[in-house]
């Protein structure tokens, strides 16, 4: 595993349900680290394909060599819904955004986009990880729009990661 | 080795409820395999190979050949591709036939989710991407619209034109008496309607209907043999749509292996096709498939689309001509066997006057099964009239 970065504490979920995930052993150290505020990806040690959803087998060459790194918590919306219609924890919840993030790492992962007007929601639009706590040991990675914070942006966080818009097709 | 011209679709049942309280599921399925071995004029003796997927209760084909009393079994498949399954059983019945394995194959699908809710199979917590996507909130609609916004992102489809689908559809249902929304709708009315998950409205969704259908697959000597007019199975394709831990792309389906498989097996071409049944879970999903069976170039279904072209009779694709499961039924949320009823309908000239192709000779059924918006099985089934 890489160096660990500063942790993301996990604020408290708001409006939204944090239900917490299934875990097994598999997935347990992904969760873990969700607890500590570090959102990891698996990588292959033999093709360096980074994996999503993590798992324990590359799915692009059947590796059963992979490590955890973590990711740097910065993605583009790919696509994203508004639900008026929650099932299960979101029954009768207030409409919620539902989103894949194309990471900065590459894989697009399903997630909740908080925070946001629903005027501000666009397919490229520039994101940031924040973790809602289950109260279950685990952490629920969500994004939100980019914000700014004091006059400048530190070197290697620009809002567009790959000097492109990851959101766009390949 | 292929299957085209080896099997025939001698009888198919479509379950004439939509909401069928006081009776089990096993109970249904027994209902629809009468009618459609009755629409062969064959009996449950006569079955020697049975079909069934993940809407049947209990143990699979074990419990429901014990419940219906299939005592001549040689051949059994519980293939479960979601509401491509009945798509996917038909080619794999063929291919059974083909290979001597057996002679009369009964497929069945019935199901209550009207009168008896049940959760959908996907959100089991033991999936491997469950807790990846399940607390998250993703709803079946909801994922179907993220494939919507993306596909009008990149290609710039619109709302409106999604609509369209559903006002096709809807015009084909109301010569159907027992469709469940017999109605025919404006696209104002669509993009009125209910925003469940944005861009979705409630009128880009398929109805919840309770039901089933069957259908009987026979060797050519069985349909020989038979008073009834049957369809030949021309080609089979199928795929499972896996992103494989890459990044998912939600503007195709499936069907882009599924169904150059299908039309190199049958030896036709999307240009031969008189009737098509699409599978429309929800509008986009309609849109995606014509786009990738090759009826139009990719991102041009909208227009494709917006011009009338699936109205039947006279459109450049008539689809759907029950009203499909937009209107008519999508029983057990699972709409890949009425795709295949009613291409088996047009092809003996037995829809409904306003809606029968004329002169139909070669027909599309497709399925999809699973979530465009996330993992999912395409199964595209090319039929042809028995003298084609």
């Amino acid at each position: 595993m890489t160096r660990p970065r500063p942790s993301r504490p996990a604020l408290p979920a708001q409006s939204l349900p944090a239900p917490p995930p299934a875990v097994n052993p598999e997935t347990k150290p992904f969760w873990d680290a969700t607890a500590e505020g570090r959102l990891l990806l698996k990588r292959c040690l033999d093709c360096g394909s980074v994996i999503w959803y993590p798992r324990a087998i590359c799915p692009q060459c059947a590796s059963l060599r992979t490590e955890w790194f973590e990711a740097a918590g910065r993605g583009c919306i790919y696509s994203y819904t508004v639900n008026h219609r929650g099932e299960g924890a979101y029954q009768g919840s207030p409409p919620f955004v539902l989103a894949y993030v194309e990471l900065a790492e590459g894989p697009r992962v399903m997630t909740n986009i908080v925070g946001a007007q629903e005027s501000d929601l666009d397919v490229g639009l520039p994101v940031e990880l924040v973790f809602h706590d289950t109260g279950d040991g685990a952490a629920l990675p969500r994004f939100q729009a980019v914000v700014p914070r004091g006059d400048t942006v530190p070197p290697g966080t620009a809002r567009d990661p790959d000097g492109g818009s990851p959101g766009d097709p390949h | 080795m292929t299957i085209r011209g080896t099997a025939f679709i001698a009888g198919a049942f479509e379950h004439p409820d939509r909401k069928i309280p006081g009776k089990s599921i096993a109970q249904v399925h027994a209902e629809v395999a009468l009618g459609a071995l009755a629409d062969a004029g064959l009996s449950v003796a006569d079955v020697d190979a049975y079909f069934c997927a993940g809407d049947a209760p209990g143990f699979g084909p074990i419990s429901m050949a014990d419940y219906l009393g299939l005592k001549r079994l040689r051949f059994a498949d519980s293939t479960e591709t979601g509401g491509s399954s009945y798509v996917a059983h038909v080619g794999h019945a063929a291919g059974a036939i083909a290979t001597g394995k057996c002679r009369v194959a009964l497929i069945t699908l019935a199901g209550l989710p009207r009168s008896q809710p049940v959760p959908r199979p996907s959100a089991s917590a033991l999936a491997p991407e469950a807790g990846f996507e399940q607390p998250f909130g993703p709803t079946t609609v909801s994922m179907y619209a993220l494939a919507a916004r993306r596909h009008m992102h990149e290609y710039g489809t619109t709302s409106a034109q999604l609509a369209a689908i559903k006002v096709a559809a809807s015009q084909h249902a109301q010569h159907n008496p027992n469709a469940m929304l017999p109605r025919a709708v404006s696209a104002e009315e669509v993009l009125e309607s209910p925003m469940i998950s944005d861009p979705l409205h409630r009128l880009d969704c398929c109805v919840i209907s309770d039901g089933g259908g069957a259908l009987v697959v026979v060797a050519p000597e069985v349909a020989a043999a038979l008073p009834r007019t049957a369809v030949q199975v021309l080609g089979h394709g199928e795929s499972p749509k896996v992103s494989a831990g890459g990044p998912i792309d939600l503007t195709y389906t499936g069907a882009v292996w599924s169904g150059p498989r299908a039309f190199e097996e049958a030896r036709v071409t999307p240009a031969d096709v008189d009737y098509a049944s699409i599978y429309d879970s929800f509008t986009i999903t309609v849109l995606q498939t014509i786009e990738d069976l090759g009826f139009c170039a990719k991102g041009k279904g909208g227009a494709f689309v917006a011009d009338g072209s699936l109205l039947a009779p006279n459109g450049r694709l008539p689809f759907n001509t029950d009203g499909g499961g937009l209107c008519n039924n999508h029983p057990v949320n699972r709409g890949g066997m009425t795709k295949v009823i009613e291409a088996v309908r047009q092809l003996r000239g037995e829809a409904h006057p306003a809606v029968q192709v004329p002169d139909c000779e070669i027909a599309v059924a497709h399925g999809n099964g699973g979530s465009l918006g996330t993992r999912s099985a395409a199964a595209t089934l090319i039929l042809g009239r028995e003298d084609a």
